[in-house]
């Protein structure tokens, strides 16, 4: 079933990534160093150095993640695999949609890109797809509402 | 009590019963006061203005709010200053409650409590009379079964009622009583060493004892008589010392149903049964911890009652044949003794547990979408998990611990089969 054309993220969601692991070493580096540099310059210094290398750690593990992410649209449902460390596949049945969540926050927007957010009636569904371009975002919603409306079942 | 357009008023003693349980927390806090005879007249002044305006406020909420059936909907109107009209369809019924609070009972009152799928939350009239809360009741379900609304309610045929000496056997052998018996074994212990201590682990134990000595209390109300019959529109469950309380759950709501057996009641072969219908886990406001408290539909059974139940709930399950591969016991020794599923064109079955037995049922028409996840120490074994997502909101089925290529043949099977059943 893992067979088939997977699509993927747009590769600008790396770029997102990058933003954020360098926003969060900026963060912690800047607040360390502030707090530190008061008592000790040598502390505030390694403080800053280690933010910065948890920063990249942290891009890496992102980055790797990025390409984890992939979604296939199939007859019935839509297939949405994420993860590296704990790898997941879920199965949403067109039929079963309710409503469909397209969210661009700040910096996905500045690159043009969107998260397409799936619910079902269930809770535990965590179907989501970020970093897909507007278009592709849009075209999406709107085929999933199509077909969720076509196939709706009820409770 | 209805004007000319069909709308109908709650009971005038609603404020009362309403307010009353403030009202006896404020009289706890304020008398001492009172009787200390410390206090000047003007406090007793505004503790009294205080009562009022609570009562005021409750009689005020009871003025505005109106109802009244329209066609298939029932709708609520209230509010003073922010006008809300709510619209609740009964097709999208999942169950019906009858709660009646102690104060309610003095009163001859119960609640009515209209549980709605998806993010409907549930409609309360609180307070009707108890006939009119009964008829009512009746008309709501035959409406919501799609029946004509003057459908006599049928006769029940009780199946199960929880003695109370096993009610009560069942709470000795519970978890908070035996927290309860640590907490007593530990002040003992700490008053032997002759320490002060044990003045101040009484004190700090104080919170964890209040909500243990709730816990209990509410777990004994629930399995209070238990009783539970079979009507022609589905189960109706009964329960109640103080507050007592009859849910009805109509047939073809059940999302999920689970069997629990805990390690202590196990010498005696009692079992729990739980249903789970359609609702959402977060819910506005603070009725959740109440729709919580309802829904063991077996508080306390025999394993042969709860056969019976699942006879009624479940028909012809299939029994969880397939087992995971014996590498599974290195991911999850305490529960790979306990792990196994099967599954039919009808129904998912699946068992796990630590120290306690589970069993889950859920039917595949009600399957939401359908998850398979591989963690880092499964993967090395090559094992995932296949998890079962309904809209209940507490448990569903998995296939855990599976052989990890396997899985992807059980997913792609149990998708088609929920398909099937689906569109069926």
């Amino acid at each position: 079933m893992t067979n088939g054309d997977w699509k993927h993220p747009s590769p600008r969601l790396r770029r997102v990534r990058h933003v954020e692991a360098l926003a969060v070493a900026a963060v912690t580096g800047t607040v360390l160093g502030g707090v530190l540099a008061s008592s000790s310059l040598s502390a505030a210094a390694i403080a800053v150095g280690a933010a910065l290398l948890g920063g990249v750690v942290l891009d890496v593990l992102l980055q790797r993640r990025v390409g984890a992410w992939g979604y296939l649209e199939r007859e019935d449902d839509l297939l949405v695999r994420r993860g590296l460390h704990v790898r997941r596949l879920s199965v949403v049945p067109y039929g079963r949609m309710q409503f469909i969540d397209v969210i661009a926050g700040p910096v996905e927007r500045a690159f043009g890109l969107a998260t397409v957010r799936l619910h079902t009636a269930a809770a535990a569904t965590d179907a989501r797809i970020p970093g897909l371009a507007s278009d592709e975002a849009a075209r999406l919603r709107d085929r999933l509402a199509e077909l969720g409306e076509a196939g709706a079942a009820g409770l | 009590m209805s004007d000319a357009a069909g709308w109908h008023r709650l009971h005038p003693l609603s404020p009362a019963v309403r307010a009353g349980r403030l009202l006896v927390a404020f009289a706890i806090v304020v008398l001492p006061t009172f009787l200390g005879g410390t206090r000047s007249g003007w406090d007793a002044g505004i503790h009294v203005l205080a009562a009022a305006l609570l009562v005021g406020l409750a009689a005020v909420s009871w003025l505005v709010t109106r109802w009244r059936i329209e066609d298939d909907d029932l709708r609520i109107e209230t509010g003073l200053i922010r006008r809300s009209s709510l619209r609740y369809p009964l097709s999208q019924v999942q169950a019906i409650d009858t709660v009646r609070p102690g104060l309610a009972r003095i009163f001859g009152l119960a609640e009515l409590r209209l549980r709605m799928g998806g993010t409907g939350g549930s409609a309360r009239l609180a307070y009707l009379p108890v006939k009119q809360a009964d008829t009512l009741r009746a008309r709501l379900l035959a409406l919501a079964m799609g029946a004509h609304e003057d459908t006599p309610e049928a006769k029940e045929e009780v199946l199960v009622t929880v003695p109370v000496g096993r009610a009560v056997a069942s709470l000795v052998l519970s978890a908070p009583a035996l927290v309860l018996v640590a907490y007593v074994v530990t002040l003992a212990t700490a008053a032997a060493l002759g320490a002060g201590a044990w003045r101040a682990i009484a004190a700090y134990a104080a919170p964890i004892l209040i909500g243990d000595g709730a816990a209990l209390w509410r777990r004994f109300n629930r399995a209070y008589r238990a009783t539970v019959a079979e009507a022609p529109e589905g189960i109706r469950v009964r329960a109640g010392l103080v507050e007592t309380s009859a849910e009805t759950i109509p047939r073809g709501r059940v999302q999920a149903v689970r069997l629990l057996e805990p390690l202590l009641w196990r010498p005696f072969g009692w079992c729990r049964l739980d249903v789970d219908v359609a609702g959402r886990v977060r819910d506005r406001g603070g009725e959740h911890r109440n729709e919580r408290q309802l829904r063991a539909v077996l508080p306390v059974g025999s394993r042969e009652e709860a056969r019976q139940l699942l006879e009624l709930l479940v028909p012809s399950a299939p029994v969880p044949e397939r087992r995971p591969p014996r590498r599974a016991s290195l991911k999850s020794p305490l529960r790979y003794r306990r792990l196994s599923f099967g599954y039919d064109s009808a129904y998912i079955v699946s068992t796990t547990g630590r120290l306690a037995r589970v069993k889950d049922w859920v039917p595949l028409t009600k399957v939401q979408s359908i998850r398979r996840a591989e963690g880092p120490v499964q993967r090395r074994l090559g094992l995932a998990t296949v998890l079962i997502d309904t809209a209940g909101k507490r448990f569903g089925a998995a296939l855990r611990d599976v052989d990890g290529s396997e899985s992807f043949d059980d997913l792609e099977r149990l998708t088609d089969l929920a398909r099937i059943a689906r569109c069926a």
